[in-house]
């Protein structure tokens, strides 16, 4: 890559206005932010509003770890990770412990993230009342009057018809008991972690221009009814093929030549740290 | 167990890459400067998606990507990221454009007259080696050819505007939305209108205006007034002297288009009236159809209608070339953990099937 790009690839003014957006979304958890959003070297919809926040926000001592699914080592991951080494030579590392900025796609790690690290999360539709109501005019205007009938109904609906809520990943959260927010398509298994955080999540939508922010210590509750709890993905009698981690978020995997099913960390890093502990 | 699934690891990606080399290597050498001598429309359409114009570094990109129109729009948006940006133009005075070609649809006569000029209308589409019609290529090559015809061409839409056919142009001067700055919220003005139809897709444009075409037979567009040619970039700097500054010239074309249509009437007795309803289009290099299909969806957009090309939203947000293919091709990025989560409720939902009671 030519080297003359600035630190970060993006011009100075572009990344003060998109932390100028940031500490707005930070001030209103859970208000999606319209920011001007650029165009950058990897795909439009392949996490740009995640890695103009990184870009951003990164300084040269930061420690970078970047995942894809949880997957340190997926394409997606490796290619983000390398683009933003060659813009800005800060240290990366698959560590979720060691790292102060994390950006990731659909997953939260496993260890529970600290107060001095921030985790960025990919983001491809950030509103969630797009479910029910197609415009955009009209869903900015319900969240302005917090009117989130619609998006109740849906879920009873769903209980109706199917006897259950089949929001899978993505699943709708209350912010501050203010905004309904989509947490990402973080899997059900990783919402709770949203709650009561200790870390800085910024959400971040490139190709719909939106940055919204969930502050440590902020009140995050999936939607539910009080008489049908909300329920996480269970993998009940299974542990990782790997490290044998039971109570994590597993990848059903099919072996290349038997087609048996097994289990394993979607979590990478940690079964990596796992397995180097144990060994 | 092998171990394989979500690994992709880096020697892979670099292995894959080094295989686009090979692709992208073709042979003999090809010099980019070779598009911008031949293949002229494509480097239009490339430049006016991205919304950069450079001829040279949009042939650059071109080539790095064996050709493909996405690709190549991707580089050169990706570029202009990391430009600082300094300062805008002066808005471009359209009426003195240096005129390749003008022609009117709605009058047979103009002021200025008709100049058909570089076209591809006129041709036969037949595949033929040599280059067809160069009858008398020598007499265009000779120095100091005088091609005749005003300077400046007065424009088709004034004349309609000083007989009172149609209402003074509402735009408010001065204070124009750009999109690349400022996300696109709606209702937008139309300033970002006209921004995003320029930068779009010039395929969907297309679609979009025909579209309305097909299911509105009683509305005709009329193309108003078509030109293309070159037109000057003046910059005001420093901003606070505004002193002026020659940019260069860029090659565009412009489109004003008429749409008959209903207008509420000026007086209590009509409440109702025909108008002439103009619809503005405009595009880098030589762009003709989608420049007329973008100034027959600037009036669309402001038509009542449940049909797709009459909603801003659905129009300016579903056009843009990059976000569009971006979107698309990420579905080819591992959705393992969304597509558990799916599976979960799936299967949630035949355990409860099962444990029901047979009736």
């Amino acid at each position: 890559m030519n080297r003359d790009y600035n630190f970060a690839y993006l011009d100075e003014g572009a990344k003060k206005e998109i932390r100028r957006s940031i500490l707005k979304a930070v001030a209103i958890p859970g208000y999606q932010v319209p920011f001007g959003s650029r165009e950058l070297p990897i795909g439009r919809g392949w996490g740009t509003g995640g890695l103009q926040i990184t870009l951003s926000i990164l300084l040269p001592s930061d420690i970078l770890k970047v995942i894809d699914q949880g997957s340190d080592d997926s394409v997606n991951a490796v290619s983000i990770k390398r683009l933003i080494k060659e813009c800005a030579a800060v240290g990366v590392t698959t560590d979720s412990e060691a790292a102060t900025v994390i950006q990731t796609r659909h997953r939260i790690p496993e260890i529970p993230l600290r107060g001095d690290q921030i985790l960025v999360l990919q983001v491809p539709e950030p509103e969630p009342l797009r479910l029910v109501e197609g415009s955009d005019l009209v869903s900015r205007r319900m969240h302005g009057e917090k009117d989130y009938n619609l998006i109740w109904l849906r879920l009873f609906e769903d209980l109706i018809q199917f006897n259950e809520i089949t929001a899978a990943a993505g699943y709708p959260v209350m912010v501050h008991d203010r905004y309904v927010a989509s947490p990402s398509p973080i899997p059900r298994y990783d919402v709770p972690k949203l709650n009561m955080a200790q870390c800085l999540y910024l959400f971040g939508a490139g190709r719909e221009k939106k940055i919204y922010a969930i502050p440590p210590y902020t009140k995050v509750e999936a939607l539910s009814f009080d008489d049908v709890p909300f329920q996480v993905e269970s993998f009940a009698g299974h542990a990782c093929g790997k490290c044998g981690a039971r109570d994590v978020f597993l990848d059903e995997i099919y072996d290349e030549r038997t087609g048996e099913k097994y289990y394993q960390c979607s979590d990478s890093g940690y079964c990596e740290g796992r397995r180097r502990g144990a060994g | 167990m092998a171990y394989v699934a979500v690994s992709g690891g880096e020697a892979a990606i670099l292995a894959s890459m080094d295989l686009t080399g090979l692709s992208r290597r073709g042979e003999p050498y090809f010099d980019p400067g070779l598009i911008e001598g031949h293949l002229k429309l494509l480097l239009d359409r490339v430049m006016s998606e991205a919304g950069l114009y450079g001829p040279s570094i949009a042939a650059a990109a071109l080539k790095q990507c064996e050709g493909s129109p996405e690709e190549a729009v991707f580089l050169l948006r990706a570029y202009r990221s990391t430009l600082t940006r300094e300062y805008y133009s002066r808005p471009l005075s359209l009426d003195n454009m240096r005129v390749l070609r003008r022609v009117s649809a709605v009058f047979k006569d103009i002021p200025g007259g008709q100049w058909l000029g570089p076209t591809y209308d006129y041709t036969h589409r037949l595949i033929q080696e040599d280059a067809p019609g160069a009858r008398s290529l020598e007499k265009w090559l000779g120095e100091d050819v005088d091609p005749g015809g005003p300077a400046i061409f007065p424009r088709v839409v004034d004349i309609l505007r000083e007989q009172g056919l149609m209402r003074a142009s509402p735009d408010p001067e001065g204070d124009y939305f750009d999109i690349t700055k400022r996300p696109l919220l709606f209702p937008c003005p139309r300033s970002a209108r006209l921004q995003a139809l320029a930068r779009g897709e010039a395929g969907f444009i297309i679609a979009m205006a025909y579209s309305f075409l097909r299911g509105h037979t009683v509305f005709h567009p009329n193309v108003g007034e078509l030109r293309c040619g070159y037109v000057e970039l003046l910059i005001d700097y420093p901003p606070e002297r505004r002193d002026t500054w020659y940019a260069g010239e860029i090659l565009l074309t412009e489109v004003d288009c008429f749409l008959p249509r209903e207008a509420a009437g000026q007086s209590p007795e009509r409440e109702k009236e025909l108008r002439v309803a103009a619809g503005y289009g405009i595009s880098f290099g030589r762009n003709e159809t989608k420049a007329i299909a973008m100034s027959i969806l600037d009036c669309t957009l402001d038509m009542p209608g449940d049909a797709p090309c009459h909603d801003s939203e659905f129009v300016l947000l579903s056009g843009d070339t990059l976000e569009m293919n971006g979107f698309v091709s990420h579905l080819k990025l591992p959705h393992y953990v969304t597509f558990q989560s799916k599976l979960d409720r799936v299967r949630e939902g035949m355990r409860r099937e099962e444990r029901r009671p047979a009736p």
